[in-house]
């Protein structure tokens, strides 16, 4: 038996899916900088913007604990927009004392925000210029985290899209090898490496690298196993460089894992029974470390916010590894095809929101009363003053949650505010 | 353009918000692109309210942006004045929505609301926060006030009474500053009319004009207030911010003169520590201690003032990030000596720590980070907020029990007098070394690496002079290496020798 085969599938009965356009209490895509400056170790991300955008970096993602971080705002004022400022003057004025106070950055990403998009501020010129000046010791790269065309996790893909465009081409077209694409935690990369290393199956890269330095190679023999599901344009971007992506769930639970794995082992033909013998102690023990979750999880009502766009594949775990049932799925935007092998795991009949208006989505939350509340940092704490229990969201962007050894602690995510209101008698 | 690392202010409709969410019955709408909502979050899990702000974002995208924004504007301002029911609703723009130019005034004005619609111009790209929050207070108090005459003063029972103005949300210590300035006031025999705008509602803004006088706590946020308050009705308001025991005994004589009621009573009932812990024996330590002091204009002025006059410490440094008070700040850096440094570039705050090596950082939680990095002790005294700066307990800055609560969180973060003494006689025991840190301070272990950042010097140190400042203890080698250059350099040296380091210490001995 596959590990594919050990998720039941669902009939082909529809999801539910409701559209909505309204206020959203989502982060926009400038967030994704505090998790991606941590993993490309020598980046630097400058968000050409506003003081919201400043203010939304040090105050929305606590990041004040890092005391020197590798990000800052170059502030737009009211010159640069009447134009008594040369935008592109001021901006390599700024680069200019960035690079002298850091030389030890190799790779800067101009970041656009919404102000800089309003105006058509154009970053990508400006950091081709830049490039030439500063090649070959510093790489300098534009994408757009602005809140007008980005929520949240989409800053990656579009942060990962600009990179995707600069790998190196592969030697020899039809070298096979295997992509992993999407930021994960360093811990879990490495275990993934090893299980790959067991599998046969190489050579793997990862995207994004950890140095700059280490931009993987890709071509048609490139194939591709998303870790992250919200990857639509830096995928667009891989296939048209002749990489192709290989359908599977995502690599959330014990199940979920060994789906995703078994996606890759197919396709680089890796024998059926060298597969099992590979993964299953890893999988015995993800499984072990899910019971005691199971048992105080199962059958309670969860309703997700919309946030990352991880929210189907973690309601397929919550529903199908925990016995959880699921009250709504709200994702900021649905990406079938990138699901498209999620969809298919989830309950008949669940309700998919799409998009967001968060008073009514409040008072749907509301009516149904549920268990277990998913939602971002906003509404965590008035929800919990209303009597629900909740979960914030952003945790499960920040913690490493992919893979066998870390289902154990996804699952804990869930369970831990339920034991903790339990516990409480104040 | 303007390079930021951190900053020490949000855009101005974030102090719009502290504004509206200090109320009650008011709602704000905000034309903002999605992911402006971040600035809910700093309300629920910086400050830890159980409530949303109560903000309306229109959220509009790229793909608005051809079609119809105004609308979306229109229909949002409906929806939320339907939903939550205000007293008073008002509407704005954030940085990139005043790109589009829309005019939410216009537009709310449109629609025939049942309720006042107050429009806010805050321009972005000029102004920050405590400004926003100043121009919204003023906005809705004139908004609010239409009376023509002069209303009648004094509560039934003939008491003088005063408002108390300037608390907002995710202010620095507010919720205590006001409980301690209401008791003072009560010693005095003065009635409270309104407090605002925390915990107010619109109608209560209707009725300041019937108190005698403006009690203002955070001129940041409500002078421009009280001036028009002064010009319109005739309200006197308070210069006095009541922190430290010198401002709030001359805080209790200035109401008192307002009121006109005798101070004495106030005044005997002083029941603050501060002066007696800061004669008794065991603080001679903190004599002279070189501190720097940065943050708001009314938190950097008061610390000044109590660093010099109440603990005796010297200040080597005072600064601000609030522009708009920059000429205070500048006449009380004057006061003593300085040249008071006006900026709100975190980077220029860095270079001058460094360069200044003070033994103590009194600063905001920025200045946290750059003394932790060059191993200074450092206490916050000044908003941007951390979620630290909401302590359960009571915690003021302002009156008496504000007094002690400074004296606690300056000292605390030093090196304690016996302590220091022992330590540079005894750093060679492996248990008792500068390494290990002093006991109180688990947390804040020093390490025997160097600073992130060392001062640039173009002095050469001999390696002899080099391991002489390293038996130096670590919280006073910094100042120890640039008072040793600073003698170098006056005498033209430029290389510096043991005998340099003992010249130089025997100079600047105190």
């Amino acid at each position: 038996m596959t590990a594919a085969a050990a998720i039941a599938c669902r009939d082909a009965a529809p999801l539910a899916i409701l559209r909505e356009r309204g206020q959203r209490e989502v982060f926009c895509g400038l967030t994704g900088i505090v998790w991606l400056h941590r993993r490309i170790q020598d980046a630097f991300f400058l968000v050409v913007g506003s003081r919201t955008c400043a203010h939304l970096l040090q105050s929305a993602a606590g990041v004040m604990i890092f005391a020197e971080p590798r990000f800052a705002t170059a502030v737009m004022e009211q010159r640069d927009l009447a134009g008594l400022a040369d935008t592109h003057d001021e901006l390599e004025r700024i680069v200019a004392r960035l690079i002298e106070r850091r030389p030890d950055i190799r790779l800067l990403f101009l970041v656009g925000s919404c102000p800089s998009e309003v105006i058509k501020l154009d970053l990508a010129s400006a950091a081709a210029r830049l490039s030439v000046r500063y090649a070959p010791q510093v790489r300098i790269l534009a994408y757009s985290g602005s809140g007008i065309e980005t929520t949240f996790t989409e800053g990656e893909d579009a942060c990962l899209a600009a990179l995707a465009a600069e790998l190196p081409a592969s030697e020899g077209a039809s070298t096979r090898s295997l992509m992993v694409v999407g930021a994960l935690a360093d811990v879990v990369e490495d275990q993934l490496r090893r299980i790959f290393a067991e599998l046969g199956i190489g050579p793997v890269h990862f995207l994004p690298p950890r140095r700059c330095a280490d931009l993987p190679p890709v071509g048609s023999g490139t194939r591709l196993l998303l870790a992250q599901p919200f990857l639509n344009e830096t995928t667009r971007v891989l296939e048209g460089r002749g990489a192709r992506r290989l359908s599977a769930p995502y690599p959330l639970g014990a199940d979920g894992t060994a789906a995703w794995l078994a996606a890759a082992a197919r396709d680089f033909a890796v024998p059926a029974a060298r597969f099992e013998a590979v993964i299953r102690p890893a999988r015995e023990r993800a499984r072990r470390a899910l019971l005691p979750h199971r048992d105080r999880l199962q059958g309670r009502r969860v309703f997700l916010f919309p946030d990352s766009q991880l929210e189907p594949p973690l309601a397929r775990f919550l529903a199908g590894e925990l016995g959880m049932r699921i009250v709504e799925i709200g994702t900021p935007y649905l990406n079938t095809r990138l699901l498209d092998a999620e969809l298919p795991l989830l309950p008949a009949e669940t309700l998919v929101s799409e998009g967001q208006d968060v008073d009514r989505q409040l008072d749907r939350c509301r009516a149904a009363a549920p268990d277990l509340v998913v939602c971002g940092l906003g509404l965590a704490n008035p929800l919990e003053a209303e009597g629900f229990t909740t979960k914030w969201s952003i945790e499960l962007v920040f913690t490493p949650i992919q893979g066998f050894e870390q289902a154990g602690d996804l699952a804990e995510l869930f369970s831990r505010p339920l034991l903790r209101r339990a516990r409480l008698e104040v | 353009m303007k390079l930021t690392v951190w900053t020490y202010e949000g855009p101005p409709h974030v102090g719009a918000m502290r504004v509206a969410t200090a109320m009650d019955g008011v709602h704000y709408v905000l034309h903002a692109p999605q992911g402006d909502t971040y600035a809910d979050l700093v309300f629920t899990m910086i400050e830890r309210l159980g409530k949303r702000p109560p903000v309306t974002y229109t959220t509009f995208q790229a793909r608005d942006l051809g079609a119809d924004t105004a609308n979306l504007f229109k229909t949002a301002t409906r929806e939320a004045c339907d939903r939550f029911r205000p007293d008073a609703i008002i509407v704005g723009a954030s940085c990139t929505a005043e790109l589009l130019q829309d005019d939410p005034g216009g537009l709310a004005r449109t629609l025939g609301l049942p309720v006042p619609v107050i429009p806010l111009e805050l321009p972005s790209y000029q102004r920050k926060e405590n400004w926003g929050a100043s121009e919204t207070f003023y906005q809705l108090v004139r908004a609010m006030c239409q009376a023509e005459v002069a209303p009648p003063r004094a509560d039934r029972a003939g008491r003088p009474v005063c408002n108390i103005l300037g608390p907002t949300a995710l202010g620095f210590r507010h919720r205590d500053d006001v409980a301690e300035v209401r008791g003072l006031l009560a010693s005095l025999g003065i009635a409270v009319n309104v407090t605002a705008p925390q915990g107010a509602r619109p109608t209560d803004l209707a009725r300041l004009p019937e108190a005698d006088f403006n009690v203002v706590l955070y001129p940041e946020i409500a002078a421009v207030a009280a001036r028009w308050l002064e010009r319109s009705f005739g309200q006197p308001f308070t210069r006095t911010v009541p922190i430290g025991v010198g401002a709030t005994r001359d805080f209790i004589r200035e109401v008192a003169a307002l009121a006109g009621v005798d101070p004495t009573p106030a005044l005997d009932d002083e029941h603050s520590r501060l002066p007696w812990y800061s004669r008794s024996v065991d603080s001679t330590y903190l004599t002279g201690k070189r501190v720097f002091v940065f943050g708001d204009a009314t938190h950097a002025i008061a610390a000044a003032r109590i660093a010099r006059e109440e603990l005796g410490f010297e200040v080597v440094g005072l600064g601000t990030y609030s522009r708009e008070f920059a000429r205070e700040v500048r006449e009380a850096a004057g006061q003593l000596g300085l040249e008071a440094l006006i900026t709100d570039d975190y980077l220029e705050v860095e270079a001058c720590i460094a360069d200044l090596q003070p033994e103590l950082v009194l600063g905001t939680q920025m200045e946290r980070h750059i003394a932790k990095r060059f191993r200074i002790p450092c206490a916050v005294i000044s908003a941007p907020v951390h979620v630290q700066d909401f302590p359960a307990r009571r915690s003021p800055q302002m009156g008496w029990e504000g007094s002690n609560v400074i004296f606690d969180c300056w000292v605390h973060p030093l090196t304690m007098g016996l302590e220091e003494h022992l330590l540079t006689m005894f750093r060679e025991d492996h248990e008792f070394h500068d390494a290990a840190g002093p006991s109180h301070l688990q947390s804040e272990q020093p390490r025997e690496s160097k600073p992130a950042v060392a001062p640039v010097s173009d002095l050469a140190w001999s390696g002899e002079a080099e391991t002489e400042l390293a038996k130096v203890p670590f919280f006073v080698r910094g100042k120890a290496r640039r008072n040793t250059e600073r003698f170098a350099r006056d005498r033209g040296l430029s290389v510096i020798t043991l005998e340099t380091l003992y010249d130089a210490k025997a100079h600047f001995g105190r």
